[in-house]
């Protein structure tokens, strides 16, 4: 398995992470230095073994379904970026 | 009186109980540390109002006989944790400016217990790193130095600056979190004490999330004695943290009898790596020795599926950490870019993480978002968790057969010199975790103690691995280690 440059550049979009063109050679060499490193996991047995969801053998605690906070309007908002009017701003998503 | 900043946990809390010294004293003997420590770049964000105005409270409550063992104790956090009203950056650019509207459940569970606040350590963007040379503060330093040398030495990672904090006497103790190593290897860097507890055991809630099937919190201290009693204070049930355990938390200090005759301690033989230094193999027959000596019985064991540990970690930690930095967005809080003419939301986006995350968090955001991207779920993803399973499974078997505990090296090596991996392929910063990164993926709980020095004079640890939920007993094979290797040693002060 190897990465390309095109490959580089369309996880770096999926990443949302803006790469400039002339990185992304290099970025695609450290891809494939970490995926050689990786490979070694295909020479595992895994016939029969399920994925791990969690280490510890636990039922996740449940609890009512009831409302527990709320009206934090002033705390939501108090480190965005750009706040207007009691909502989180950002540039015109639609046309 | 001795100097108040050499005091451990343990002996603070005995003197203040014993009416010797105030928290007030031990805070302002703490602060001037600090403020003569700049060179450490240990601390990035200083609370001393906090100090002052905590210690204040802890002396009323000691007065009023109302005192837990962490009460009036000086303490440093380090940046991951979200503190309120104080600035928790991750130490990384995105999250510049960034000062929580709430607290994190370790620091409220510390904070009522009575514990002074210093202030923010440094660490690696994110927790991602080995040597504190990813944060966007700089690099912190370690206190030791090799020989005569004056070259600026790493404190590990990526709980460095915690580590340097505590090891130049500039708090009793501080916070740490670990994903592959984060505690254990800084710790054995700068000759102090900090155990990662059983996954669960200590509340993530409020702590900023890398992997969060692999991050744990604990303390990092002086002694054995004083991360027992630290740890008592972080631990127990948060309903906020719904993979967090709801068992009752033992008195870990109780448990240090240092007796541990007739314990079976496995030796694996998986951990001898090719290319292991000298030193680094005498350290540990060292203390296999100590352990026998001890009336332990040694068990050479085998742990098959260890060579594969790093390679699933970096494909669990990768991915669940590019899920969890996907919030890092530009919208509800941090660094947002400029953005130009005609720019949308997805340049603002891209424009926003570019700037703000460094180039190892990008590195692992995106290596993450390919192991889980269509067409590689599975031959990745899915295929390391497997792993992961089996890697677990090693542990389970040797603890069924009867093993307690597992004595291992912590790292491959001491302290390296800051920049000296400048250079290096990223595979090569990630060996460092070799020995720790197991214990992270099967969720036990792990310990490193200093127990010795290499010709440069470095401090070097060893990890001990317990049984789930037995940090007591593991912390008493490690109280073990810490009488009979009487490690004494500090950094000579330069600073």
């Amino acid at each position: 398995m190897s990465i390309d440059k095109e490959t580089a550049r369309k996880v770096a979009k999926l990443a949302r992470i803006a790469v400039p063109d002339d990185r992304l050679d290099a970025l695609a060499g450290e891809f494939n230095a970490i995926l050689g490193f990786i490979e070694q996991l295909q020479e595992v047995d895994v016939d029969g073994v399920e994925p791990m969801v969690s280490v510890t053998p636990q039922r996740l605690k449940r609890r009512e379904d009831v409302v527990t906070d709320g009206g934090q309007q002033r705390a939501v908002l108090a480190n965005a970026p750009d706040a207007r009017e009691g909502f989180f701003a950002v540039p015109k998503v639609v046309e | 009186m001795t100097d108040l900043t050499d005091l451990t946990i343990a002996t603070a809390r005995d003197a203040l109980r014993a009416g010797e010294t105030t928290a007030v004293e031990l805070a302002e003997a703490h602060l001037t540390a600090i403020e003569g420590a700049g060179a450490l770049n240990a601390f990035v964000h200083h609370t001393p109002d906090i100090a002052r105005a905590q210690a204040a409270a802890a002396d009323t409550r000691i007065k009023a006989g109302d005192a837990p063992a962490l009460c009036g104790i000086p303490i440093g956090v380090k940046d991951l944790f979200c503190t309120k009203g104080v600035p928790s950056q991750a130490a990384s650019r995105i999250l510049q400016g960034f000062k929580p509207e709430y607290e994190s459940t370790v620091t409220t569970q510390l904070f009522g217990a009575g514990a002074v606040m210093l202030g923010k350590l440094n660490m690696d963007e994110f927790a991602m790193g080995s040597s504190n040379e990813t944060s966007t503060y700089g690099n912190a330093i370690n206190p030791w130095r090799a020989g005569n040398s004056d070259a600026a030495l790493t404190p590990g990672g990526s709980s460095g600056g915690s580590a340097s904090a505590v090891a130049a006497r500039l708090c009793l103790g501080a916070t740490g979190t670990d994903t592959g190593g984060s505690i254990r290897q800084p710790a054995a860097f700068t000759g102090t004490v900090g155990i990662k507890p059983t996954y669960g055991r200590v509340s993530r809630w409020g702590i900023v999330a890398f992997a969060s099937s692999l991050d744990q919190a604990g303390p990092m201290t002086r002694t054995v004695r004083d991360s027992a009693i630290m740890l008592g204070a972080m631990a127990g049930h948060d309903p906020k943290d719904s993979t967090s355990a709801d068992l009752a938390v033992p008195d870990f200090e109780a448990m240090l009898t240092g007796d541990i005759k007739g314990q079976v301690i496995g030796v694996p033989r998986e951990y001898r790596m090719d290319g292991m230094p000298e030193e680094i193999d005498t350290l540990w027959q060292d203390g296999i020795e100590m352990l026998r000596d001890a009336g332990a019985e040694i068990r050479d064991i085998s742990l098959p599926h260890t060579k594969y540990a790093l390679p699933t970690y970096y494909v669990i930690a990768p991915a669940e950490a590019s899920s969890n930095l996907a919030r890092y967005d530009g919208v509800r809080f941090g660094h947002r870019a400029d953005i130009g003419q005609g720019d949308g939301i997805t340049e603002m986006y891209e424009k926003t993480r570019a700037e703000g995350f460094g180039p190892e968090v990008q590195r692992r955001v995106m290596v993450g978002t390919y192991v889980l991207s269509a067409g590689f779920y599975d031959a990745y993803y899915n295929r390391a968790r497997k792993v992961r399973a089996l890697i677990k499974k090693d542990f389970d078997d040797v603890f069924a057969a009867g093993v307690d505990a597992i004595l291992t090296p912590a790292t491959p090596s001491s302290a390296f010199e800051l920049g000296s991996m400048a250079d290096a392929d990223p595979i090569e910063m990630y060996l460092n975790d070799v020995f720790t990164v197991t214990v992270n993926l099967a969720g036990l709980p792990g310990v490193a103690v200093p127990t010795g020095q290499d010709r440069k004079g470095l401090p070097m640890g060893l990890q001990v691995i317990g049984k789930p939920w037995e940090e007591g007993a593991l912390l008493n094979v490690a109280q073990c280690l810490e009488d009979r290797a009487g490690f004494v040693a500090r950094a000579e002060k330069w600073w």
